[in-house]
């Protein structure tokens, strides 16, 4: 009778176990938002630490302002896709700007970060081609190469040699492989070794695809992410974004200097085959587009707070990703002890992120912080005090650095 | 077919680490329903099996490998087409 379903059976058990009292931290309610930084959770006030506000741009007032000016005059909604229902004035002068912004001959406006990545990688990549990606990689983007048909080979996460192996592995077909990183990864909150990357990769061919969601407003003199940072965005082939971290709206876009990436539009299902994004979205990604570009004041302060947070929680000794970011993971021990962690915080008035094996890699249970513009320092260092409460839930000393600082 | 029994060796001292307790590993056990890995420890296995065998296995393959044996049919396929 339920075949159809058995194959939820795993999932069902699991949940039952980790979560007995069935409130499970993937399905948290945020009853009221305040600010960036505060909201209402479970009718407590809490301190948001897991958002991906970046910047702290979603209360903007330029933004506000922008996105209410909008749906007065364009309305709620396009109602369809651009491709047949047309571009609105907003699609196209976001376009421009981004066209600026990354010093791009084309860049595409998507209805979602994933779906840039779909429509880029998934169509880009055909059957004859490779897809070489860190293993690392967004979910989005490994659907995105099951979509493509290409083959799909995977190196380990940053390792340049084991990329550079398997390019000469390749050999003449190098020529049509794309490679993929990111430039933050989003659950460890490293960053690619980009300008290795670019080296091999001028070395045996093929193109890169760096996808700067979670770096996109956090790196580089400009906000550009990675590319920039690293000094190696002339070498770079395709820029992946999003709108909904640090420019605190929905939506996604690529960039690039290749003309015939333009006939992504004519090829590309997720461009296609969808509504186009909201007048409202566009106007306020717009206005938080211009603020990234001329306060770099946010990513300073932004930066400022990430590290106050990583060195902090370092010195409680706890074992974090690798180096310091706005993204800032705590590794923990079994599932139940992570969960029993996030509920801790939670109960502290602190809401962050609860990761789990597979979404976490290396089989590892973290949670992870993200650290906003927004934070004051007064904040950072409240969530410290509940990661210091919480050290006597770590009964695993394996969740913690031993005293030769492994 | 030495060729084969010597990559299956090969195959299980990468797999005998990640076994849960008690857990029987022959050519025929099923790597996700009678082994309990999960994609991602797939994933994973075949980064080291990749290393040691100095091959790419694209990852459209995985569909098709649910055992040791079909693994190690698939490393010997691609070791012949280099």
């Amino acid at each position: 009778m339920m075949a159809l379903f058995d194959k939820f059976n795993k999932l069902a058990s699991e949940r039952a176990e980790l979560f007995p009292t069935g409130l499970s931290p993937f399905e948290t309610r945020i009853e009221e938002v305040y600010s960036p930084t505060e909201a209402r959770i479970g009718g407590r006030r809490v301190l948001l630490a897991g958002t991906n506000n970046y910047l702290g741009l979603t209360f903007a007032p330029e933004c506000i302002e922008a996105a209410q000016k909008a749906v007065e005059r364009e309305g709620t909604g396009t109602t369809g896709s651009r491709m047949a229902n047309g571009s609105y004035g907003g699609h196209c002068a976001l376009e421009a700007e981004l066209g600026d912004f990354y010093q791009s001959n084309s860049v595409i406006v998507f209805s979602t970060g994933y779906l840039a990545s779909l429509g880029l990688i998934g169509t880009l990549a055909g059957a004859q081609d490779i897809i070489l990606l860190d293993a690392d990689c967004h979910a989005s983007i490994y659907d995105a190469c099951r979509l493509s048909g290409a083959q799909i080979i995977r190196f380990r996460h940053n390792d340049v040699a084991d990329l550079e192996k398997r390019l000469q592995r390749l050999k003449k077909h190098a020529d049509n492989t794309l490679i993929v990183v990111e430039g933050i990864y989003s659950m460890l909150g490293d960053r690619a070794p980009l300008a290795e990357i670019v080296a091999v990769k001028r070395r045996y061919g093929g193109y890169l695809v760096v996808d700067e969601a979670h770096s996109l407003g956090v790196l580089g003199e400009h906000g550009r992410g990675l590319s920039e940072e690293a000094g190696v965005a002339t070498e770079v082939d395709f820029i992946l974004g999003t709108f909904s971290k640090s420019l605190g709206a929905v939506g996604g876009f690529l960039a690039s200097n290749h003309p015939e990436s333009e006939f992504l539009r004519y090829a590309s299902r997720p461009y296609i085959f969808t509504a186009s994004p909201s007048p409202s979205v566009i106007a306020s990604t717009r206005a938080a587009l211009q603020l990234l570009r001329s306060r770099p004041q946010l990513r300073e302060r932004l930066w400022a707070n990430a590290t106050q947070l990583y060195r902090q929680l370092q010195a409680l000794g706890y074992r974090l990703g690798p180096e310091p970011s706005p993204v800032v993971a705590t590794l923990l021990g079994s599932r139940q002890q992570a969960v029993a962690f996030w509920q801790g915080l939670l109960e502290r008035g602190i809401y962050v992120n609860l990761v789990l094996p597979p979404a976490a890699p290396g089989g590892y249970t973290l949670v992870r912080c993200s650290v906003s513009a927004a934070h004051t320092p007064a904040q950072i260092d409240i969530i410290c005090q509940a990661f210091a409460d919480l050290r006597a839930i770590l009964e695993q000393p394996d969740a913690l650095v031993d005293s030769h600082g492994s | 077919m030495a060729e084969y029994q010597q990559i299956l060796d090969r195959l299980y001292t990468h797999l005998r680490p990640m076994a849960p307790q008690g857990t029987t590993l022959d050519e025929d056990t099923d790597l996700i329903s009678e082994f309990g890995l999960d994609s991602v420890n797939v994933m994973d296995l075949l980064l080291e099996v990749e290393e040691d065998f100095d091959i790419s296995v694209p990852l459209n393959l995985l569909a098709d490998i649910r055992t040791p044996k079909d693994l190690a049919c698939t490393i010997i396929r691609l070791l012949e087409a280099e």
